[in-house]
Protein backbone atom coordinates (compact mmCIF):
# COMPACT_ATOMS: atom_id res chain seq x y z
CA UNK A 1 0.00 0.00 0.00
CA UNK A 2 0.92 3.56 -0.70
CA UNK A 3 1.27 5.81 2.01
CA UNK A 4 2.58 9.75 2.41
CA UNK A 5 5.68 9.63 4.76
CA UNK A 6 7.15 13.23 5.70
CA UNK A 7 5.47 14.07 2.14
CA UNK A 8 6.73 11.88 -0.06
CA UNK A 9 5.18 8.43 -1.64
CA UNK A 10 6.05 5.58 0.34
CA UNK A 11 5.32 1.57 -0.42
CA UNK A 12 4.98 -0.11 2.72
CA UNK A 13 3.50 -3.41 3.96
CA UNK A 14 3.06 -2.66 8.08
CA UNK A 15 0.05 -2.83 9.24
CA UNK A 16 0.26 -0.60 11.57
CA UNK A 17 2.07 2.87 12.60
CA UNK A 18 5.11 1.09 14.83
CA UNK A 19 5.57 -1.58 12.35
CA UNK A 20 6.16 1.24 9.54
CA UNK A 21 8.57 3.09 11.41
CA UNK A 22 10.84 0.25 11.42
CA UNK A 23 10.05 -0.80 8.11
CA UNK A 24 10.98 2.91 6.92
CA UNK A 25 14.49 2.65 9.39
CA UNK A 26 13.00 5.28 11.93
CA UNK A 27 14.46 1.98 14.10
CA UNK A 28 15.00 3.71 17.82
CA UNK A 29 14.84 7.34 16.69
CA UNK A 30 13.69 10.21 18.68
CA UNK A 31 10.66 11.48 16.49
CA UNK A 32 7.29 12.17 16.78
CA UNK A 33 4.09 10.90 14.89
CA UNK A 34 0.65 12.54 13.59
CA UNK A 35 -1.10 10.47 11.05
CA UNK A 36 -3.77 12.37 9.21
CA UNK A 37 -2.79 15.16 11.06
CA UNK A 38 -3.20 13.65 14.18
CA UNK A 39 -1.16 13.61 17.10
CA UNK A 40 -0.20 9.87 17.61
CA UNK A 41 1.40 9.61 20.70
CA UNK A 42 4.66 6.79 21.12
CA UNK A 43 2.65 5.00 23.18
CA UNK A 44 -0.80 4.49 20.95
CA UNK A 45 1.92 3.33 17.71
CA UNK A 46 1.02 -0.38 17.96
CA UNK A 47 -2.35 -1.05 16.78
CA UNK A 48 -2.84 2.25 14.74
CA UNK A 49 -3.99 1.12 11.74
CA UNK A 50 -2.88 2.13 8.60
CA UNK A 51 -4.68 2.53 4.75
CA UNK A 52 -3.99 3.62 1.19
CA UNK A 53 -3.13 6.99 1.06
CA UNK A 54 -2.76 7.88 4.29
CA UNK A 55 -0.61 10.96 5.50
CA UNK A 56 2.27 10.22 8.40
CA UNK A 57 4.35 13.33 9.64
CA UNK A 58 7.68 12.03 11.22
CA UNK A 59 8.79 14.94 13.44
CA UNK A 60 11.91 15.26 15.20
CA UNK A 61 14.49 17.73 16.98
CA UNK A 62 15.63 20.70 15.22
CA UNK A 63 17.17 24.19 15.14
CA UNK A 64 14.71 26.55 16.30
CA UNK A 65 14.06 30.47 17.35
CA UNK B 1 16.64 36.16 40.20
CA UNK B 2 13.91 35.26 37.26
CA UNK B 3 10.80 33.08 38.04
CA UNK B 4 9.45 31.23 35.05
CA UNK B 5 6.79 28.52 35.89
CA UNK B 6 8.47 28.17 39.36
CA UNK B 7 11.48 27.31 37.93
CA UNK B 8 14.46 30.16 38.78
CA UNK B 9 16.43 31.40 35.83
CA UNK B 10 19.91 33.08 36.23
CA UNK B 11 20.16 34.03 33.23
CA UNK B 12 18.22 36.55 31.09
CA UNK B 13 19.32 35.55 28.01
CA UNK B 14 17.15 32.99 26.31
CA UNK B 15 19.27 31.40 22.96
CA UNK B 16 17.88 30.32 19.78
CA UNK B 17 19.67 27.31 18.29
CA UNK B 18 18.31 28.16 14.17
CA UNK B 19 20.74 29.30 11.61
CA UNK B 20 24.56 29.04 13.16
CA UNK B 21 27.20 28.30 10.83
CA UNK B 22 27.60 24.76 12.57
CA UNK B 23 26.81 22.88 15.18
CA UNK B 24 30.30 23.01 16.86
CA UNK B 25 29.50 26.92 16.74
CA UNK B 26 25.75 26.80 18.28
CA UNK B 27 27.40 24.50 21.59
CA UNK B 28 30.27 27.45 21.67
CA UNK B 29 27.57 30.33 21.48
CA UNK B 30 25.75 28.81 23.92
CA UNK B 31 28.19 28.66 26.29
CA UNK B 32 29.31 32.20 25.69
CA UNK B 33 26.16 33.41 26.43
CA UNK B 34 25.63 31.75 29.78
CA UNK B 35 21.66 30.92 28.42
CA UNK B 36 20.05 28.24 30.56
CA UNK B 37 17.38 28.13 27.83
CA UNK B 38 17.52 27.00 24.70
CA UNK B 39 14.99 27.26 21.78
CA UNK B 40 13.91 24.26 19.71
CA UNK B 41 11.62 23.04 17.03
CA UNK B 42 10.70 20.12 15.29
CA UNK B 43 10.70 19.51 11.85
CA UNK B 44 10.50 16.27 9.55
CA UNK B 45 13.10 13.65 9.91
CA UNK B 46 14.68 11.89 6.98
CA UNK B 47 15.32 8.09 7.88
CA UNK B 48 18.47 8.10 5.99
CA UNK B 49 20.66 11.26 7.05
CA UNK B 50 18.35 11.37 10.85
CA UNK B 51 19.59 15.09 11.42
CA UNK B 52 17.66 15.68 14.46
CA UNK B 53 19.22 12.91 16.03
CA UNK B 54 22.46 14.79 16.02
CA UNK B 55 21.34 18.31 16.74
CA UNK B 56 19.21 16.51 20.11
CA UNK B 57 22.42 14.81 21.46
CA UNK B 58 24.36 17.77 20.72
CA UNK B 59 21.98 19.64 22.70
CA UNK B 60 21.31 17.18 25.96
CA UNK B 61 25.31 17.65 26.01
CA UNK B 62 25.02 21.33 26.47
CA UNK B 63 23.19 20.88 29.94
CA UNK B 64 20.24 23.81 29.14
CA UNK B 65 16.60 23.28 29.45
CA UNK B 66 14.50 23.53 26.14
CA UNK B 67 11.98 25.46 24.79
CA UNK B 68 10.33 23.64 22.35
CA UNK B 69 8.35 26.41 19.80
CA UNK B 70 5.75 26.51 17.33
CA UNK B 71 7.34 28.13 14.86
CA UNK B 72 5.57 27.51 11.52
CA UNK B 73 1.91 27.64 12.54
CA UNK B 74 -0.54 29.12 11.16
CA UNK B 75 -3.46 27.58 12.88
CA UNK B 76 -4.95 26.59 16.17
CA UNK B 77 -4.89 23.17 15.02
CA UNK B 78 -1.13 22.90 14.04
CA UNK B 79 0.14 24.91 17.05
CA UNK B 80 -1.44 22.33 19.46
CA UNK B 81 -0.59 19.31 17.34
CA UNK B 82 3.44 20.43 17.17
CA UNK B 83 2.59 21.22 20.88
CA UNK B 84 1.90 18.22 21.98
CA UNK B 85 4.26 16.17 19.71
CA UNK B 86 6.98 18.66 21.09
CA UNK B 87 5.73 17.63 24.60
CA UNK B 88 6.44 13.89 23.79
CA UNK B 89 9.70 14.75 22.28
CA UNK B 90 11.28 17.06 24.55
CA UNK B 91 9.28 15.60 27.62
CA UNK B 92 9.14 19.46 28.56
CA UNK B 93 5.52 21.15 29.45
CA UNK B 94 7.16 24.21 28.33
CA UNK B 95 5.99 25.23 24.31
CA UNK B 96 6.66 28.48 22.61
CA UNK B 97 3.41 28.93 21.57
CA UNK B 98 3.66 31.10 17.87
CA UNK B 99 0.33 31.44 15.48
CA UNK B 100 1.84 33.40 12.47
CA UNK B 101 -0.72 35.05 11.29
CA UNK B 102 1.09 37.07 8.42
CA UNK B 103 3.74 35.76 5.99
CA UNK B 104 5.69 39.39 5.68
CA UNK B 105 6.21 40.51 8.92
CA UNK B 106 5.41 37.00 11.02
CA UNK B 107 2.93 38.88 13.25
CA UNK B 108 1.03 36.44 15.57
CA UNK B 109 -2.44 35.74 14.51
CA UNK B 110 -3.06 37.30 18.34
CA UNK B 111 -6.79 35.83 17.85
CA UNK B 112 -5.80 32.12 17.62
CA UNK B 113 -2.86 32.74 19.87
CA UNK B 114 -5.70 32.94 22.80
CA UNK B 115 -7.35 30.07 21.86
CA UNK B 116 -4.45 27.86 21.30
CA UNK B 117 -3.20 29.05 24.42
CA UNK B 118 -6.57 28.39 26.09
CA UNK B 119 -6.20 24.79 24.64
CA UNK B 120 -2.93 23.87 25.91
CA UNK B 121 -2.62 25.86 29.58
CA UNK B 122 -6.03 23.42 29.67
CA UNK B 123 -3.93 20.82 28.90
CA UNK B 124 -0.94 21.08 31.76
CA UNK B 125 1.23 23.06 29.43
CA UNK B 126 3.42 25.64 30.80
CA UNK B 127 2.77 28.27 27.75
CA UNK B 128 5.73 31.07 26.54
CA UNK B 129 3.36 33.20 23.51
CA UNK B 130 5.18 34.99 21.39
CA UNK B 131 2.55 38.07 21.09
CA UNK B 132 2.60 42.07 20.51
CA UNK B 133 2.44 44.71 22.92
CA UNK B 134 -1.46 44.70 22.76
CA UNK B 135 -2.47 45.37 26.42
CA UNK B 136 -5.84 43.55 25.52
CA UNK B 137 -4.38 40.27 24.12
CA UNK B 138 -1.65 40.24 26.79
CA UNK B 139 -4.76 40.16 29.38
CA UNK B 140 -6.48 37.61 27.45
CA UNK B 141 -3.44 35.51 27.58
CA UNK B 142 -3.33 35.89 31.24
CA UNK B 143 -7.19 34.78 31.14
CA UNK B 144 -6.19 31.54 28.95
CA UNK B 145 -3.21 30.63 32.21
CA UNK B 146 -0.28 31.93 30.51
CA UNK B 147 1.80 32.69 33.51
CA UNK B 148 4.40 34.27 31.00
CA UNK B 149 4.34 36.91 27.91
CA UNK B 150 6.94 37.19 25.14
CA UNK B 151 6.03 40.64 23.15
CA UNK B 152 7.70 41.07 20.51
CA UNK B 153 10.69 44.17 19.67
CA UNK B 154 10.61 43.98 15.73
CA UNK B 155 9.41 41.01 13.41
CA UNK B 156 11.38 37.74 13.79
CA UNK B 157 14.92 38.17 11.93
CA UNK B 158 14.53 42.15 11.49
CA UNK B 159 16.60 42.92 13.91
CA UNK B 160 15.39 46.29 14.09
CA UNK B 161 15.43 46.94 17.90
CA UNK B 162 11.99 47.50 19.95
CA UNK B 163 10.03 49.25 17.43
CA UNK B 164 7.50 50.54 19.40
CA UNK B 165 8.74 51.82 22.92
CA UNK B 166 5.42 53.50 24.25
CA UNK B 167 3.81 50.31 23.61
CA UNK B 168 6.33 47.95 25.69
CA UNK B 169 6.87 50.83 28.34
CA UNK B 170 2.59 50.50 28.79
CA UNK B 171 2.95 46.77 28.60
CA UNK B 172 5.63 46.64 31.64
CA UNK B 173 4.06 48.79 33.38
CA UNK B 174 0.48 47.36 33.16
CA UNK B 175 2.01 44.18 34.20
CA UNK B 176 4.54 44.57 36.80
CA UNK B 177 4.30 41.10 38.37
CA UNK B 178 4.04 39.14 34.58
CA UNK B 179 7.16 37.98 33.72
CA UNK B 180 7.81 39.69 30.03
CA UNK B 181 10.46 38.40 27.76
CA UNK B 182 11.14 40.72 24.70
CA UNK B 183 11.64 37.78 21.91
CA UNK B 184 11.96 38.51 18.34
CA UNK B 185 13.56 41.83 16.35
CA UNK B 186 16.70 42.43 18.69
CA UNK B 187 19.55 43.14 16.33
CA UNK B 188 22.83 44.33 18.47
CA UNK B 189 23.57 44.04 22.20
CA UNK B 190 22.40 47.73 22.92
CA UNK B 191 19.00 46.69 21.98
CA UNK B 192 18.86 43.90 24.57
CA UNK B 193 20.17 46.37 27.20
CA UNK B 194 17.68 48.55 26.14
CA UNK B 195 15.24 46.31 27.35
CA UNK B 196 16.61 45.47 30.24
CA UNK B 197 16.66 48.62 31.41
CA UNK B 198 13.05 49.06 30.99
CA UNK B 199 12.42 46.35 32.96
CA UNK B 200 11.56 43.48 31.41
CA UNK B 201 12.65 40.76 32.60
CA UNK B 202 14.24 38.67 29.84
CA UNK B 203 14.72 38.80 26.36
CA UNK B 204 15.36 35.71 23.32
CA UNK B 205 17.76 36.05 21.00
CA UNK B 206 18.49 34.11 17.82
CA UNK B 207 19.70 35.88 14.63
CA UNK B 208 21.64 38.33 16.27
CA UNK B 209 23.98 35.76 17.59
CA UNK B 210 23.42 33.08 14.88
CA UNK B 211 24.43 35.48 12.06
CA UNK B 212 27.13 37.44 13.17
CA UNK B 213 30.27 37.63 11.79
CA UNK B 214 31.57 35.81 14.98
CA UNK B 215 28.53 34.32 16.48
CA UNK B 216 30.72 33.12 19.75
CA UNK B 217 32.23 36.80 20.16
CA UNK B 218 28.32 38.13 19.71
CA UNK B 219 27.00 35.44 22.15
CA UNK B 220 29.22 36.88 25.08
CA UNK B 221 28.41 40.60 24.26
CA UNK B 222 24.95 40.12 24.72
CA UNK B 223 25.79 38.44 28.05
CA UNK B 224 27.27 41.35 28.79
CA UNK B 225 24.44 43.51 27.47
CA UNK B 226 21.70 41.65 29.49
CA UNK B 227 23.51 41.75 32.69
CA UNK B 228 24.61 45.66 32.04
CA UNK B 229 21.17 46.31 31.84
CA UNK B 230 19.74 44.64 34.41
CA UNK B 231 21.79 45.83 36.60
CA UNK B 232 21.64 49.14 35.47
CA UNK B 233 17.63 48.94 35.83
CA UNK B 234 18.37 47.82 39.82
CA UNK B 235 20.55 50.87 39.92
CA UNK B 236 17.67 53.04 39.31
CA UNK B 237 18.48 55.13 36.10
CA UNK B 238 18.47 59.02 36.18
CA UNK B 239 15.14 61.07 34.61
CA UNK B 240 16.04 62.19 31.49
CA UNK B 241 15.39 66.32 31.42
CA UNK B 242 15.31 69.18 28.41
CA UNK B 243 17.81 71.40 29.28
CA UNK B 244 21.27 71.03 30.28
CA UNK B 245 22.26 70.79 33.77
CA UNK B 246 25.87 71.48 34.87
CA UNK B 247 27.79 68.40 36.49
CA UNK B 248 30.81 70.42 37.66
CA UNK B 249 29.55 72.57 40.79
CA UNK B 250 28.89 76.03 39.56
CA UNK B 251 29.66 77.16 43.26
CA UNK B 252 33.14 78.40 43.47
CA UNK B 253 33.79 79.30 39.48
CA UNK B 254 36.65 81.40 39.20
CA UNK B 255 36.02 84.39 37.86
CA UNK B 256 38.53 84.91 34.77
CA UNK B 257 37.03 87.64 32.28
Amino acid sequence: MKILVNGALRDTRAGDLAAALQELGYGDAVVATALNGEFVPAGSRTGARLAEGDRLEVLAPMQGG
Amino acid sequence: MLQVYGTELRSRLLLGSSRFPSPAVLSEAVRASRAQVVTVSLRRESSGERAGQGFWSIIRELGVKVLPNTAGCHSVKEAVTTAHMAREVFGTPWIKLEVIGEDDTLQPDVFGLVEAARILAGEGFEVFPYTTEDLVVADRLLDAGCRVLMPWGAPIGSGRGLNNLFGLKAMRAHFRDVPLVIDAGIGVPSHAAQAMELGFDAVLINTAVAQAADPVRMAAAFAQAVEAGCAAREAGPMEPRDMAAPSTPVIGTAFLR
